[in-house]
């Protein structure tokens, strides 16, 4: 309808390789390498069938974090709600309500998904109704989950104590389908989808533009107080997930359990390229994180080098470098 | 008007201290400065000669590398070739600061103040006066009202930034600029979002400057203002220099042709007759807390209704409150339905949508393409199932590019490595991606160049075309009335009146507006 009147500059050349996506694969592929020069044994199938297995954690929990950090929000509760979850739901699988073994188990998972969800959705009706920082909320409920568990096992711990169930539940954690651990399954299946709701859905897209610009999107007609809920409850989910994995290992749940794992989860999520500030979320950079968490972890128990008694102090320094890489990428644009 | 016959062949004119300009003294010469990005050239063998006393203009369309030249005399970034001469000796700026340091101030254009912190804590925000080993605040808010009060800005200056509108921190932006010692004063953009009585007191504030022998480098878009307080001209067209004059030699329409390269069609589209059908829109007595009250009007579909007012008149307010963007009430009808827009998606579901005067913050996702930022309101018609359907997503981002003609050479482009002229067309085609029927536009044409100017011009008349009720919020006045059937004129959060047809002049308005009946013709020609 009108005639060119000039035309804009020609784009800047755009980079082919976005470098910070890229760069924990990258990170973990070297530690990998490391690794495997420290030790022979690093490399077995049943030292790295045991690494992922135990990654399983705080991958499941971090992508449930990645979506919630994506969406400008925060959960510091995630590891007492671990707590929480897996007392409930040991406290369940004690009661025997259910007389078939399959079935009990089946409801209490089922119970811990909710329970998780609840706990979610309370975080993020908290925060987002009753407009209060997140970090704020979660600290609350943190302390809060903590305790319940707490009070729960009486300052002990909660044990499942019929051995049928025992045993049968144990298969979830060491068991496999065809020679993949179950564990690597739910990892594998959390993140793609995790990764399909952030990528691919309208919901997805929701979360990033809340977490990009809270007003371009309230401007845009989107409910920013509903879409961070959601991220909340699929945190709560996330977390449930873990627990059903988790209380299989060691039957057990005590004050102890899930302690720093909130941490973890940040840490995985924010060295896997997302941004802690919101916007930005990377689901598979997030499992790379948690890989590189427990990689380190393990290297360190298998070499001598450093003692592991400083793997908190090596995790600790990797979030920082990490946030350096990142930092020097972004200024390269 | 007299035309200079060949406006768009080069004209080599000497910037040496001799030439026949002034008789002042050159303070910052560029001699040939050049500057690429990558293989990109943005700025070609550029020179420029700004004088003490003098008010040198930079005009060009965006993109023609105003801003780069900018950056390059205020130590943001180094020439890639070519040198900086201060007071006749080759100097190298080492940085902002170095700049500001010898003199050489930039306005910034876009605001960088500290929402929380007070308007005095910003002005003197690591320049602090101190008192022994504290702040002295008593101080600093002395001089930091006398410095607002030249503005007529009456906000007290312990309030927070953040309570001020876009209009009084740019204000408060230029004061805390002029708090430096300076020689040499880069204005970019400053009127762009001011009113004119504003950009009135900020012309006699660069008068008096250059009374004192300062040397002013003023970038603007608004041509008019350009003639009215500039002595030379300078025009940039596609990072290449086309010619400094005088400005007594050129009219607002030489300069727009010299940016442009060949003549421009008429700046407005043709109005069409007033509609005279029912009203789609009717708003009584609605009210913005805080920021206006009791305003009632209709709007007619086919009609384009403008609102007009000084900054603070609550005219973005209203709107924020009609659409449930910020607290308030009152009645609104569609097509005489009752409505109510608790949110903004209440109103897109009923068939009216408003576009924000701030695209950088609040219209755009800065950091997401084009396509995302294109569906993003309108998300529902590209899903299959919970999924974006992505190819549909890709057609819709073609068939915008098209009908607004958003120029981009790369369609993966980030919304906020735009101009800001296409920032707008993609935030008009976003909302339009909605067909609403009620189309609501804050500040269409803000801090983008004519070229721009002159389509969204005639996207808004198309709209109107297509029977949509168009209102048009708009600080520059000669814009309404040049595209507008009738405009409402707000003071002090209510409306003071209404001027239609051929009772549509600048003074009207301002009288409106002021509520006092005299000329503010001071910012005009």
């Amino acid at each position: 309808m009108t005639e060119a009147v000039h035309e804009a500059p020609a784009a800047p050349p755009r980079r082919r390789i976005n470098l910070g996506a890229v760069a924990p694969f990258l990170a973990l592929g070297l530690i990998c390498v490391l690794g495997a020069a420290a030790n022979s044994r690093f490399l077995s199938l049943d030292n790295l069938t045991n690494v992922l297995a135990r990654s399983t954690f705080i991958a499941t929990i971090a992508v449930g974090q990645t979506l919630v950090i994506t969406g400008g929000g925060l959960d510091l509760s995630v590891g007492a709600m671990a707590a929480f979850v897996a007392g409930l739901e040991i406290l369940f699988l004690n009661s025997g309500l259910i007389e078939n073994a399959t079935l009990l188990i089946l409801a209490a998972m089922a119970l811990s998904l909710a329970v998780g969800a609840l706990c979610g959705l309370f975080n993020g009706v908290t925060s987002t109704l009753g407009k209060i920082e997140p970090f704020i909320v979660t600290l609350g409920t943190m302390g809060i989950f903590r305790s319940l568990l707490t009070w729960l096992a009486q300052g002990g711990s909660i044990t499942i104590r019929n051995n049928d169930i025992r045993a049968a539940y144990r298969q979830v954690y060491f068991g496999d389908l065809f020679g993949v651990p179950y564990p690597v399954l739910v990892i594998l299946g959390v993140a793609i989808v995790g990764a399909f709701i952030l990528y691919r859905t309208a919901y997805g897209r929701h979360v990033r533009a809340v977490g990009s610009n809270e007003d371009v999107a309230r401007y845009s007609g989107i409910n920013v107080a509903r879409v961070r809920t959601i991220t909340y409850v699929l945190q709560g989910l996330c977390v449930a997930l873990a627990v059903i994995v988790y209380v299989p290992r060691l039957s057990s749940a005590s004050a102890a359990t899930g302690l720093g794992w909130e941490l973890m989860a940040i840490t995985a999520v924010v060295v896997g390229g997302t941004r802690l500030k919101g916007g930005v979320g990377r689901v598979w950079g997030t499992i790379a994180g948690a890989l590189i968490l427990e990689v380190i972890g393990n290297i360190m128990l298998l070499s001598n080098v450093v003692s592991e008694y400083l793997i908190g102090a090596v995790q600790g320094a990797i979030i920082i470098i990490a946030m350096l890489a990142q930092r020097g990428l972004s200024r390269n644009r | 008007m007299p035309e200079p016959s060949e406006p768009n062949e080069p004209q080599p004119v000497s910037n040496r201290p001799s030439a026949p300009l002034g008789p002042s003294q050159s303070v910052l010469e560029a001699v040939g400065l050049s500057r690429s990005f990558g293989p990109i050239e943005v700025l070609s063998d550029v020179s420029i000669d700004v004088r003490a006393g003098e008010v040198h203009a930079i005009i060009g369309e965006n993109g023609a590398g105003k801003s780069t030249l900018m950056k390059i005399l205020s130590g943001h970034l180094q020439p890639t070739r070519g040198l900086l001469k201060l007071d006749g000796a080759p100097v190298e700026l080492k940085g902002p600061v170095d700049a500001e340091r010898r003199g050489i101030v930039l306005v910034h254009q876009e605001i960088m103040l500290a929402p929380d912190l007070t308007i005095a804590e910003n002005m003197f925000l690591g320049r602090e006066a101190r008192r022994g080993l504290t702040v002295d605040d008593r101080e600093m808010n002395r001089r930091a009202s006398e410095a607002m009060r030249v503005f007529g800005v009456d906000a007290p200056v312990t309030l927070p930034v953040e309570r001020l509108s876009i209009a009084q921190r740019q204000l408060a932006q230029i004061a805390r600029a002029l708090t430096v010692s300076h020689r040499v004063v880069i204005f970019d953009e400053p009127t762009a979002s001011l009113t004119p009585v504003e950009t009135t007191a900020l012309l006699r504030l660069i008068r008096e400057l250059k009374a004192k022998g300062v040397a002013i480098l003023y970038i603007s878009h608004r041509l008019e203002e350009v003639k009215a307080v500039a002595d030379i001209v300078t025009v940039l067209r596609d990072g290449k220099k086309v010619t400094t004059r005088p400005a007594a030699d050129l009219d607002p329409v030489d300069m727009a042709r010299l940016m442009v390269g060949r003549d421009l069609l008429a700046l407005y589209p043709p109005r069409s007759s007033a509609p005279t059908g029912a009203p789609a829109l009717e708003v009584a007595h609605f009210g913005a807390e805080g920021f206006a009250e009791d305003a009632s009007f209709t709007v007619r579909p086919g009609e384009i209704l403008g609102f007009s007012g000084l900054v603070g008149a609550g005219r973005t307010e209203l709107f924020e409150a009609l659409f449930g963007l910020r607290r308030g009430g009152g009645e609104i009808r569609l097509d005489g339905r009752p409505q109510q827009w608790p949110d903004a998606r209440a109103g897109m579901l009923a068939g009216a949508v408003y576009l924000t005067e701030d695209r950088k913050s609040k219209g755009l996702l800065l950091e997401e393409n084009l396509g995302t930022n294109l569906t993003l309101a309108a998300l529902d018609q590209f899903q299959r199932g919970p999924v974006v359907d992505r190819a549909k997503e890709a057609r819709a981002l073609d068939a915008a590019i098209q009908r607004f003609d958003i120029r981009v050479g790369d369609k993966s482009l980030l919304a906020g490595q735009m101009s800001g002229g296409n920032q707008q067309k993609l935030l008009l085609a976003k909302m339009m991606q909605l067909n609403p029927r009620v189309v609501v536009i804050d500040e269409p044409t803000r801090g983008i160049d004519i070229g721009a100017k002159q389509q969204i011009y005639r996207f808004i008349a198309a709209m109107a075309g297509e029977g949509r009720s168009v209102i048009v919020i708009s600080s520059e006045m000669a814009e309404l009335i040049g595209v507008c059937h009738r405009i409402i004129v707000m003071r002090n959060g209510r409306i003071a009146g209404e001027v239609a047809g051929e009772a549509m002049t600048e003074h009207a308005i301002v009288v409106l507006a002021t509520g006092v009946d005299a000329k503010v013709g001071d910012a005009r020609v």
